[in-house]
């Protein structure tokens, strides 16, 4: 091991996923030494653009930008370009009858419905702005008597009475519930429950009838009320403007240099060693890994206590989205689509049966025979991602068990792929034509490309004995993992996964806060 | 699937199993007073407790250990895995020495006590009451180690008094003199190995002697034939629990309960509660309820185990403990085990007090019902804390031992 | 013509519950029950020759204990008797056996896994930490978190004070217990399929969610949160079968002068200036007091027997929206003899067991795919009981009754109302999994009754003949059930009370809400309470 002499560093994160750079820019900007190890060549993360084919790139892994914080934007002052922007959502039907969800309204159903949905957004977002805010504190500690932590729980109280008797009733309610029977309650229009129970099942181990989809529908509207953009250039221009941002503010941020391990002495943290054997010396080391990988293989269970390794074995981390790239030479006709609805966001999610039974294989370790797509074509308006007159279709596919029966070998991801495009023919006959080239990540290699466990959207699925004060687990939901210098501040932490930046920056605030209380 | 036609197992079997020992503990038994333990017939009393007692005391007295619960500890990391399992050092155990050891979980609270055998480098057995499977399991994510279940599969016997090891001498065990209190080595016996360690639950000159089941029979005949001119006794769990109180030692379910069973809060006890900050390291960097010991260890603890000389004959089972004979300001505690000791004419016990109460030479009040004809009597009995145990002859360390 | 004091509607056994303490707080209380029995579906039924059929429930251990004992029901005939274990057959021929003694139990699982084995006396721990938990808040009123009243904050207060005392880890496993899946939580315990499966079913009896949904480890709580004398988590037998149950409450009711009419079915309640004021019966009769309680579920109360133009409209709607879900039947079986099971030795103390055929996590959940495809589970899970193999007064000498609890069992199939066809498909599911372990029981029957959830719903009136007269998620506990603001036994019509299942604590034999609900009209009515609280535990 070359010991760097120059490699003293107030904090050292490891991972340049988005959080781990906001993280970094944000402790950067507070006068820190920052020292930024990533893996890959590249920084971001899941959240990078890249060539999958020769000619055309994509966002590898997360396609669309809904959930980025103001906090984050305003605090790195980043002004990130959108090429498409309050997107609509285009619910595919078979017969060329869509639906089109603008973030407000929509189009294509009764006016019952139309009007119940104007109702359920208003809800919705009051609701969501109440867990926004709370999204952006380091949750409070359960059972004890820490003034700070009282008076973030005392506060919580305080806003949830704030809303009134009627809309506190609804909204203890409604956070337990499952999307499905919200969705019964108010709506006739199958293609509507549909496009709506899959946002709140998008990388999740959850159908629309599992009780929890009503929290991860509020948790994906808790950025910009559900308001989906695609950066220009991809999401590899958020992270790239992110990484600017830290590195003006003084970070050092280096590719290529995977961490090995985070070295524990004498039982606390004194910095990392490298697969190419450097060690950097810190007495922080914040991760931007999943806490499982953090705990398991960087820190190493024997550092932690029974209890608290045993809890972390336990987290459940098993990703279901599986994403496919698709290089086109030419757009696929969709019947009764007209050319500028491809710059919009179009969902296959016919109705909330069809969703819940393309989760009932998941259960088993199968993969959904009649998947539920995301589709986007970036390319349609972002004429750097593929040759001119091409395209590029990238979809989020669902589900995809990260624990498939017999594993995801050739084979099996044939046969997922065969599944897609023959889901995806029902809508667009001519799709299998237009294909070049593809590319189709299951979670099996979100997790050997991008090193999350599990291949997880969120790092940690995203659900309520996972949430809040117990994410990702008891012990170690404030940022702060129980080894003296071992922080996390990735998506497994609170609040969760999606590009927000709200995990890195609560952590880093925290560590802030910390630092300054001692 | 096919229809079921007939059994394809054996049912398990129902009630007490007869350990390996059963058929001569039976043909010494005159009183017929057993019970359960572990899964296993374990006598109460074989022909008088408290005469059984006295061959603690006095000559030589055997115990079947054989349902204490036994897990075998091997791999590379198996040292890394006990010292971040337990409270103490273990890497100042070498082999051939036993260690008594308690473990925790993260809250710093005893899960239980027991003792680990370090039988040859890098292989340990931990022996305790209760059992801790998937305790133990759980410790070994992170260490490259395995965990056995092996407690069927090794035969224990205790034996223990001031010519046990004038019976081990005479039955043939070469060596024994150098054996000093937790040592242990390896004979042949009959062609098996056996294991003897200097280890009890008695605070007198003793030994356990561990073996393959299929050699039991021929052990304990081996044993009774050399130990018949030493007075030797088979004993039940009466007359050691005597010897263990008279010795100060720990019982789970008396002196704490494991704390993975508790369903109430607060009703488990830290190591520094039972008196035994002696066996928590805390140069060590990590361990099994390091954070939460630390905590308490600079904040104070809500009990104190407290070994108690209580003045009188009356003995004090399940007695309150107060700060004063009026009773005033509420019970500070409890008695966990008391009795009247034979060798010592002392009444004693063992409690729990809240802290700060029970230093040692503190005065405390117990108070004490007890039955005459018919007539229940209340007494204010006034106790000390002591320190030491109430019995620890200078035998029990002498090596080499006596010959009685 | 008369007035009463007050009127209970409906004499199952939470009806009859709060009609007793009523009466025994000296009110002129009359109970009126639509059937030619009572007992709702607390009921034992001779319909085949000498047989007694616990027709729909069937076991007995959630009986809050100081109900029995402040009503004195031993007086009035109830004998409850613990039952001999558990037991899950498996499709390889041999079975995974609970037993009672603890040691055969122990040697049981360790023939799976000696890791599970030791993992159980932390399940059971850990989970009777829930219970003692939830045990405490069972006769008492849930507090409205939205209400500033000190009575409600000085509950809140209480059960916070409660939860901070067990310190942050508990207070985090307590948490993530209220929310995950039984699947999950079981997960963390032991690896033998069977053992989870075996367990995994008390988190999904009588709700319609799967094993793998969130919020179904709470739903273990209502099948081990009881007691037999004190044996927290043992079940029993009510001798002379469930109906005892409410015979014994209607004897302490009539003992306390209460009056008891059957065939007396409610067609609306008689509403006057938002005030109740009697019921009007479906024979045209009316019966008249300023005191009404509804021991129907809660949208049998107000959707069917009320005009929806008497109630607030966020109420109608929020009730509209209460779960009622049907999602499990029955099979009511006279034998000629005791069934043999080849899989076990002839004088198995498991024939005394309960019995099940469902050996895998995977096809518990199939069980429940089938019910949302809005059909019976064609594999279901069964929970199989032979009261008679414990009880002589059921049967004639040497014959037996048995009781098929089947999940899953939709009240529609595909949105139709069941048919013939239906029902005999629905029992042949049954029956063919039963015969796989048993070959003689199909020439055993002598007389099958097949109760659907539609059956149920017809016959005793419980919307979609939901055990638990409404799902148990968290969405409809504790505040929220049956409608957030309602959850104090108290509906928005003066003088209309509830207390039925549909209520906090919800379902199950428990007589919880109807003894609640009977101290809540006490107290309105500034009478001195007769309602016992909880024995305490500490």
């Amino acid at each position: 091991m070359t010991k760097n002499m120059d490699s003293q560093y107030d904090a050292i994160v490891v991972g340049a996923g988005h959080n781990g750079l906001v993280c970094s820019a944000l402790l950067a900007k507070a006068g820190k030494r920052v020292l930024v190890l990533e893996a890959n060549e590249q920084v971001g993360g899941a959240a990078i653009t890249r060539e999958f084919a020769e000619g055309y790139s994509v966002s590898a892994c997360a396609h669309l930008l809904y959930q980025l914080q103001p906090e984050v934007r305003k605090e790195l002052k980043l002004a990130t370009r959108l090429v498409c922007e309050d997107m609509t959502t285009i619910a595919l039907g078979e017969d060329g009858k869509h639906l089109r969800i603008k973030t407000d309204s929509v189009e294509g159903v009764s006016d019952e419905d139309a009007a119940q949905y104007r109702d359920f957004r208003k809800r919705m977002t009051r609701f969501s702005n109440l867990l926004r805010k709370y999204f952006n504190k380091c949750p409070p500690r359960l059972g004890t008597r820490d003034f700070k932590d009282l008076m973030t729980l005392g506060q919580l109280g305080l806003d949830v009475r704030m809303l009134g008797k009627a809309e506190m009733e609804s909204l203890l309610r409604l956070i337990f519930m499952n999307i499905h029977d919200e969705l019964t309650e108010r709506f006739e229009n199958p293609m509507l429950k549909g496009a709506i129970s899959l946002d709140a099942v998008l990388g999740t181990h959850l159908g629309p009838r599992s009780p929890n989809t009503m929290m991860t529908y509020l948790y994906r509207m808790s950025g910009d009320h559900g308001r989906s953009g695609i950066p220009a250039g991809g999401m590899g221009s958020v992270s790239n403007e992110l990484a600017h941002a830290a590195r003006s503010a003084g970070a050092t941020i280096r590719t290529s240099m995977p961490v090995k391990r985070i070295i524990i002495e004498n039982g606390r943290a004194t910095g990392v060693e490298t697969e190419s054997g450097d060690r950097f010396d810190s007495l922080m080391v914040i991760s931007n890994a999943d806490p499982k990988t953090t705990l398991m293989k960087l820190i190493g269970a024997q550092h932690a206590e029974t209890g608290f390794a045993n809890r972390m074995s336990h987290l459940r981390a098993k990703g279901n989205a599986a994403k496919l790239h698709l290089a086109l030479d030419g757009l696929p006709t969709i019947e009764g689509l007209s050319k500028k609805d491809y710059a919009e966001r179009i969902v296959i999610a016919p109705d909330e049966h069809y969703v819940e039974r393309a989760f009932n294989p998941a259960k088993y370790g199968e993969s959904s025979p009649n998947p539920v797509i995301e589709i986007t074509f970036p390319s349609f308006r972002d004429e750097t991602l593929a040759p001119t007159g091409k395209h590029v279709m990238s979809a989020v596919v669902q589900y995809a068990p990260y624990g498939l029966k017999g594993g995801w070998n050739d084979e099996a991801k044939a046969a997922f792929m065969k599944a897609i495009i023959d889901t995806l023919s029902k809508y667009m006959p001519d799709i299998e034509q237009r294909i070049t080239a593809s590319e189709l990540l299951t979670p099996a290699d979100i997790e050997r490309e991008f090193h999350i466990s599990g291949g997880h959207w969120h790092h940690a699925e995203l659900s309520l004995d996972q949430f809040m004060f117990v994410r990702p687990v008891n012990g170690a939901a404030q940022y702060k993992m129980p080894i003296d210098g071992v922080y996390l501040c990735g998506a497994g932490t609170h609040p969760g996964g999606g590009v927000s930046g709200a995990a890195g920056r609560n952590a880093a605030r925290t560590i802030l806060s910390r630092e300054k209380a001692a | 699937m096919s229809i079921v036609q007939e059994p394809v197992r054996e049912a398990v079997p129902q009630g007490p199993l007869k350990t390996p020992f059963y058929p001569r503990v039976v043909k010494l038994d005159t009183v017929n007073q057993w019970h359960e333990w572990k899964g296993y017939s374990s006598p109460d009393a074989l022909y008088c407790a408290d005469l059984e007692y006295f061959a603690i005391r006095n000559s030589t007295a055997v115990f079947d250990l054989s349902p204490m619960t036994k897990y075998r500890i091997t791999g590379p990391d198996a040292l890394d895995y006990l010292n971040r399992l337990v409270t103490r050092d273990m890497a100042k155990v070498k082999p051939g020495r036993v260690a008594y050891a308690v473990w925790c979980d993260d809250q710093g609270q005893v899960i239980d006590d027991g003792t680990i055998f370090h039988l040859r480098e890098g292989e340990y057995r931990l022996c305790c009451q209760e059992r801790h499977f998937a305790w133990l399991q759980a410790a070994t994510i992170g260490f490259d180690v395995e965990v056995v279940h092996e407690t069927d599969e090794i035969a224990g016997l205790a034996v223990q008094g001031p010519t046990s090891y004038s019976v081990l001498s005479t039955m043939g065990v070469k060596g024994l003199e150098d054996l000093k209190p937790f040592g242990l080595m390896h004979v042949d016996f009959q062609g098996v190995e056996m294991m003897i360690s200097r280890t009890g639950f008695t605070a007198d000159l003793g030994y356990e002697l561990w073996i393959d089941p299929g050699k039991a029979l021929d052990l304990w005949d081996a044993l009774f034939a050399a130990g018949t001119d030493y007075k030797i006794r088979p004993i039940g769990t009466h007359a050691l629990d005597l010897a263990r109180i008279e010795a100060g030692y720990l019982a789970p379910y008396a002196e704490f309960l494991p704390s993975d069973e508790t369903v109430r809060t607060g009703r488990s006890r830290s190591p520094l509660e039972l008196g035994l900050e002696w066996l928590v390291d805390f140069k060590k960097p990590n361990f099994n309820g390091r954070r939460a010991l630390a905590e308490e260890k600079r904040n104070g603890s809500t009990w104190q185990l407290v070994k108690l000389d209580i003045e009188g004959n009356k003995i004090a089972h399940s007695s309150y403990i107060f700060s004063n004979s009026k009773a005033k300001g509420g019970s500070i505690g409890f008695v966990t085990s008391a009795t009247w000791s034979p060798v010592c004419k002392q009444n004693i016990a063992l409690g729990t007090v809240k802290a700060p109460h029970g230093k040692p030479g503190d005065t405390v009040w117990v108070e004490i019902y007890y039955q005459r004809e018919m007539h229940w009597n209340r007494e204010m009995a006034k106790a000390t804390v002591v320190d030491k145990p109430f019995w620890f002859p200078a035998r029990r360390g002498a090596t080499p031992p006596g010959p009685y | 013509m008369k007035t009463y004091d007050a009127i209970v509607v409906g004499a199952g056994h939470n009806g009859l519950t709060t009609a007793a303490f009523l009466a025994k707080a000296g009110l002129d209380v009359v109970c009126v029950e639509k059937n030619d029995y009572i007992g709702g579906a607390t009921v034992s039924r001779n319909l085949y020759k000498d047989w007694w059929y616990s027709n729909c429930s069937y076991v007995c251990s959630l009986l809050r204990p100081e109900i029995y004992r402040s009503l004195e029901l031993h007086k009035h005939g109830l004998q409850v008797t613990p039952y001999g274990g558990s037991l899950t057959f498996m499709q390889n021929g041999d079975y995974y056996g609970s037993y009672h003694d603890h040691e055969a139990a122990y040697r049981e699982v360790a023939r799976f896994s000696r890791k599970d084995a030791d993992a159980f006396k932390n399940y059971s721990a850990d989970t009777m930490r829930q219970c003692r938990l939830i045990r405490d808040f069972l006769l008492r009123t849930p507090p409205d978190p939205t209400s500033f009243k000190p009575r409600d904050l000085m509950e809140l207060i209480r059960i916070g004070g409660k939860i901070n005392e067990m310190g942050e880890d508990r207070i985090g496993e307590t948490v993530r217990f209220w929310t995950m899946s039984v699947a999950e939580y079981l997960d963390e315990y032991f690896e033998t399929d069977v053992i989870k499966t075996a367990l995994s079913a008390s988190g999904i009896i009588g709700t319609a969610l799967g094993i793998h949904s969130p919020g179904t480890a709470y739903v273990l709580l209502h099948h081990y949160m009881g007691d037999v004398d004190g044996n927290v988590g043992s079940w029993g037998f009510a001798r002379g079968g469930t109906g005892a149950v409410a015979n014994a409450i209607a004897g302490a009711f009539q003992a306390e002068g209460g009056e008891l009419r059957t065939e007396a079915g409610v067609d609306k309640f008689i509403v006057k200036n938002g005030k109740v004021a009697g019921v009007a019966l479906d024979n045209g009769d009316e019966v008249h007091a300023n005191v009404v309680v509804s021991a129907m579920d809660v949208k049998r109360t107000f959707l069917t027997c009320m005009d929806k133009s008497d109630l607030p409209e966020k109420f109608h709607n929020r009730v509209e929206n209460f779960k009622i879900r049907g999602s499990s039947g029955k099979i009511n079986i006279a034998l000629d003899g005791l069934p043999t099971f080849p899989a076990l030795p002839k004088d198995s103390p498991l024939y005394l067991a309960d019995m099940h055929f469902t050996d895998s996590m995977e096809r518990m959940e199939r069980a429940y795919d089938d019910w949302k495809d809005g059909t019976w589970s064609k594999d279901p899970y069964i929970d199989m009981t032979m009261p008679t193999t414990n009880d002589p007064t059921m049967a004639p000498p040497g014959k037996h009754f048995m009781s098929c609890f089947v999940q899953y069992c939709p009240r529609e199939i595909n949105g139709r109302e069941w048919t013939q066809e239906d029902k005999d498909g629905f029992q042949k599911s049954v029956f063919d999994q039963i015969s796989n372990y048993s070959p003689d029981f199909k020439d055993l029957v002598l007389h099958a009754e097949v109760r659907t959830p539609q059956d149920i719903e017809n016959e005793i009136g419980i919307t979609e003949g939901n055990i638990f007269h409404g799902e148990l998620t968290m969405d409809q506990l504790m505040f929220n059930r049956p409608v957030p603001g309602y959850a104090q036994y108290r509906s928005p019509i003066d003088g209309l009370y509830m207390c039925g299942s549909s209520n906090h604590p919800g379902g199950g034999i428990m007589g919880a809400p109807g003894a609640n609900a009977a101290r809540e009209i006490l107290m309105d009515l500034k009478r001195p309470n007769t309602v016992p609280e909880n024995f305490g535990d500490d």
